[in-house]
């Protein structure tokens, strides 16, 4: 199947949907595959360097939308401002378009899709399950995006993140602010971290504490009765108004303090819900900075303007609606390589061919319009961890095995081997000769000696120990040679036969450990 | 020479033997320990020649030079990943010399001073040939199985453990019937004991499974020390006794570090072998695989970025990377990434290969310096400062079942845990499961990445792109 690749047309969008090395891994599952001349220009791509990959490039924008099997794009498809036309029209049955499409925003390319018959595969739409996480967008962008917000936020900070104790000064540290701690604020906490500054994050989940301190920034609390703020496919929902109230306060209490603020709230499907107000901006230090990641939705912030960067009271706003593509390199990697998980699952066989396989779930999730059939939104997410409760209810043998176990031994238990050892030895002792008795009690003694000097061996030199142990045991040697000058021919043979075996091993057990021996070395 | 010159000699002989152990303790004495050893087996010798030989110098020279040459020669060719067959190979020669000395006394017997005395004598003669034959059939299968010369899994006959149950007690009864009789006339008995034993042991390690070798190879360690004192006994020399007492109760410790390594019971590694207990746990492990996500698969360029860009890197090797003769390979990478300012530590486990200690042979081999080799229970703590483990042909080692999963057959089993760490890298054949047949989820975490391949053939291609940039 051929795979097309138009360029990205959307204002200020740099990013591409393939990268020459993630199509040289795409090429392998039997695909071929064409790119719009120019496409990966504003991320760093040359033609070129697809060229050289093998990847076919055409100026030709139209016959790349109408003879591509499969459609890869960034962004959903829009009106081209220069060849007048839209990309959707041009599309027929057994094509394929994959990209970020909104569904639930962007109900009338749905129905235009499905009156061309085509089919379409939304990136957005990937189920938030750990096994779709390779090929989740979504998650990898917002990453890069929260990454870039501490870069943009570095941009307009006139000072120092990191603490200093200069000969011209000390320079205390930034504070930095992140409120909600989804994967780019997790992305934000660990670059304004690695940067220097004090950090610290809010979340209405309270189960991404853990999260938050594993990165070391502090974890901010509600003195508030209980609220779970998890709500469905990982993302936070609506809280209550008693609940908004004492954020607020912590928001305002904060804006005093934190030198920038990087706000990620968003509510799929919502705008963005209010949480710094104009009032805290007003109290903030003049040069702080809020970074607003939910410009696109109206803002966490009223000030803010989506797109662009604005100063109100002493405090920048900055508005970027696509840090992503401010990263169009990185960002078109990570996106191309998501991609490219997907297709390994859309082409199992590795065939060039694609399958919407609508048993597999993650496919199911992601395909929107299939056959001309709109199949938005899928049924219910299963859960991604199974039930458990067939593990619960131990098996019956593994039920009496574990009370046997929990049987503990008795305080007197270790007497009973060691009285009947005792009885033993006085029962042997008092038929036995001396001499027994004396050879007895050196072997005994003897017992103890090797526990006691092989416990102290490191457990590196096991190996050499068992060799060098071979090598002592062969003393048996020692019982050969009082047997070779024996009168019996058969008792001197065997006894040299013994001396032959046992030199084998007196040699061959020192000399190897000694080999080993000298191979250890610092 | 008199009596007493021999004996102080045998108590300087034993003293040596015993420093020739305390000094494997540390790396750094550990090479004077062996030369004790030598020093004391050759005091023994030579006071021995000079005491008890009187005639037949020719013979011994016979025995002596051409064993000793050839010792040597096997010593100087053995291949390191080889280590195993050639210690259960010298075991089997322990053994099988246990049972000429053992016949040779019997043939050759002296006067007793009384009949309890001379019934002693032949229980421990026959013993010590019981146990002498046991560890050469025993270590002979152990043998041809490390070599792959006969297959490693299990041969496991109807009725063994009765078989087995049967050989001792009616081995048992033999003894008894030879000790009553006398060597003069019960010679017969001693060739039936002897089969017998023979039987016994080759049938004992045919069942049992190749990842259980390392407790095997340590208990015939331990039963050609046995087999020696029990000759010491026979002839009524203290040293074979005491060399004995400590051969023995050193593997008898061996054995029983590999079988706490692996959280069974010894009687269940001799007798049951891990197979007994699959059944029941079917189901539950097939629940938990229900459980299992995804594995994602990396390219060995992609994984070579991953070790470049970590700061500390944890190598974990198995049976795989013997197998695959990788050891020099990955000590390449360690260098490399060394110069980088990686900090590459390895951590092994005790039953890591197929005897105690052989991944620590094989990276000392291949130059590893033995201070980044560190075994499980210093490292284990360590593994959440780990950006980047990478375990090279190791399995069931490595698997959270053990302590996740309560009735997994390798439950309560200590594991490395490089989950706990940033990354782990898998470099494995195939999705095979290890040698307990236990599926490990620690392929399906979000943390690790696969990368398939042979063991050689992956690190060489790691190396390859290391060295590229």
């Amino acid at each position: 199947m051929k795979i097309g690749i138009p360029k990205e047309i959307e204002d200020g969008e740099l990013r591409v949907a393939m990268t020459p090395a993630v199509a040289e891994r795409v090429k392998k599952l039997g695909f071929d595959l064409v790119i719009e001349s120019g496409a990966g220009a504003a991320a760093s791509y040359s033609d070129e360097a697809y060229i050289a990959a093998g990847v076919e490039v055409t100026s030709d924008t139209k016959a790349l939308w109408h003879d591509s099997d499969v459609l890869i794009k960034v962004r959903p498809p829009i009106e081209h401002p220069e060849l007048g036309f839209y990309g959707i029209e041009l599309l027929g049955q057994n094509q394929t378009l994959i990209s970020t499409l909104y569904p639930a925003q962007n109900s009338v390319k749905l129905n235009q899709l499905a009156e061309r018959g085509t089919n379409a595969v939304a990136l957005d739409a990937v189920p938030r399950i750990s096994r779709a996480q390779k090929m989740d967008v979504l998650s990898s962008m917002a990453n890069i995006a929260g990454y870039r917000a501490v870069v943009e936020a570095a941009q307009h900070f006139g000072r120092f993140f990191t603490g200093q104790i200069t000969a011209a000064g000390k320079v205390p540290p930034a504070k930095v602010l992140v409120i909600g701690a989804g994967v780019a604020g997790l992305a934000a906490i660990g670059a304004a971290k690695s940067m220097g500054a004090i950090v610290r994050a809010f979340d209405t989940r309270p189960e991404v504490k853990e999260q938050v301190e594993s990165m070391d920034a502090e974890f901010l609390e509600l003195d508030f009765d209980d609220e779970d703020g998890s709500g469905e496919g990982g993302y936070a929902k609506v809280m209550s108004p008693e609940f908004i109230a004492a954020e607020m306060a912590l928001f305002a209490e904060q804006a005093k303090d934190v030198d920038i603020i990087i706000t990620t709230a968003l509510i799929p499907g919502k705008p963005a819900p209010e949480l710094i107000t104009e009032e805290m901006v007003r109290t903030m230090k003049p040069g702080s900075v809020i970074v607003d990641l939910a410009a696109e939705t109206g803002g966490n912030c009223k000030l803010t303007q989506a797109n662009d960067v604005v100063n109100v009271h002493g405090v920048t706003l900055i508005g970027y609606t696509n840090l992503p593509s401010r990263m169009a390199a990185q960002s078109s990697q990570l996106f191309a390589t998501n991609i490219y998980h997907l297709l390994t699952e859309l082409c199992p066989n590795k065939d060039g061919q694609i399958d919407l396989n609508m048993e597999d779930e993650v496919i199911r999730g992601a395909t929107v319009v299939k056959q001309g059939n709109i199949t938005w939104p899928p049924p219910a997410p299963r859960l991604s961890a199974a039930p458990k409760t067939d593990v619960s209810e131990p098996l019956p043998e593994a039920k009496e095995s574990a009370k046997k176990e929990e049987k503990k031994p008795s305080a007197f238990g270790f007497l009973v081997p060691v009285l009947i050892v005792g009885a033993l030895l006085m029962g042997v002792g008092s038929v036995a000769p001396a001499e027994f008795m004396g050879h007895l009690t050196v072997f005994v003694l003897s017992c103890f000696v090797g526990y006691m000097v092989v416990w102290g061996v490191s457990h590196s030199l096991h190996t050499p120990l068992m060799s060098v142990t071979n090598a002592i045991s062969s003393i048996i040697v020692v019982g050969a040679l009082t047997q070779i000058s024996n009168d019996s021919v058969i008792v001197s043979i065997l006894a040299a036969l013994a001396i032959f075996i046992t030199s084998i091993n007196i040699v061959g057990g020192f000399a190897v450990t000694h080999r080993m021996l000298k191979m250890f070395r610092k | 020479m008199n009596f007493g010159v021999m004996t102080a000699a045998y108590i300087g002989a034993s003293a040596l033997f015993i420093m020739a152990l305390g000094g494997l303790s540390h790396q750094e004495s550990a090479r004077r320990g062996n030369i004790y050893g030598i020093l004391g087996m050759a005091l023994a010798m030579v006071v021995t020649i000079a005491g008890a030989v009187t005639d037949n110098y020719g013979l011994l020279l016979l025995g002596l030079v051409p064993g000793g040459i050839i010792g040597y020669v096997l010593a100087k060719r053995v291949e390191m990943t080889s280590m195993p067959e050639l210690v259960a190979i010298l075991h089997s020669l322990v053994g099988l010399a246990a049972v000429f000395v053992g016949f040779a006394n019997a043939l050759g017997h002296g006067e007793s001073a009384s009949v309890v005395a001379q019934r002693i004598h032949d229980v421990e003669t026959s013993l010590g040939i019981f146990i002498g034959a046991v560890t050469f059939t025993g270590s002979l299968v152990a043998y041809l199985k490390l070599s792959g010369k006969v297959s490693g899994n299990p041969l496991q006959l109807p009725g063994r453990h009765m078989i087995n149950l049967a050989i001792v007690l009616v081995s048992l009864y033999l003894i008894v019937q030879f000790a009553a009789v006398g060597a003069a006339d019960g010679m017969v008995y001693l060739y039936i004991i002897t089969i017998l034993a023979l039987v016994f042991g080759a049938h004992l390690v045919v069942a049992i499974g190749g990842a259980d070798m390392p407790v095997v190879v340590s208990m015939l360690n331990s039963y050609s020390g046995w087999a020696a004192a029990a000759m010491g006994f026979m002839l009524g020399n203290d040293l074979l006794i005491v060399v004995g007492a400590l051969v023995g109760s050193s593997g008898a410790i061996l054995s029983y570090i590999m079988c706490r390594a692996m959280n069974r019971k010894f009687l269940n590694v001799i007798l049951g072998g891990i197979g007994t207990k699959k059944k029941k746990s079917a189901p539950a492990v097939g629940a938990a695989a229900e459980e299992q996500g995804e594995i994602v698969e990396i390219q060995s360029e992609e994984a070579a970025h991953m070790l470049e860009s970590a700061k500390e890197v944890m190598i974990i090797p198995g049976y795989g990377m013997a197998v695959a003769q990788a050891q020099h390979t990955v000590f390449e990478i360690t260098k490399k990434l060394r110069e980088k300012g990686v900090n590459v530590r390895f951590g092994i486990h005790p039953v890591a290969g197929r005897m105690p200690g052989h991944m620590n042979v094989l990276l000392a081999e291949a130059k590893v310096p033995y201070d980044i080799v560190y075994e499980m229970d210093e490292i284990n703590d360590d593994f959440p400062k780990i950006d980047v483990s990478v375990v090279i042909g190791a399995n069931d080692i490595v698997n959270p079942a053990a302590n996740d999963v309560e009735d997994s057959p390798i439950a309560g089993m200590p594991v490395l845990e490089p989950w706990k760490g940033k990354h782990t890298i898998v470099l494995k054949r195939g999705m095979s499961r290890g040698y307990a047949g236990v599926e490990n989820p620690l392929f399906f975490k979000d943390n690790t990445r696969m990368l398939f391949g042979d063991a050689k053939q992956t690190v060489d291609a790691l190396l390859k792109h290391l060295s590229a940039d």
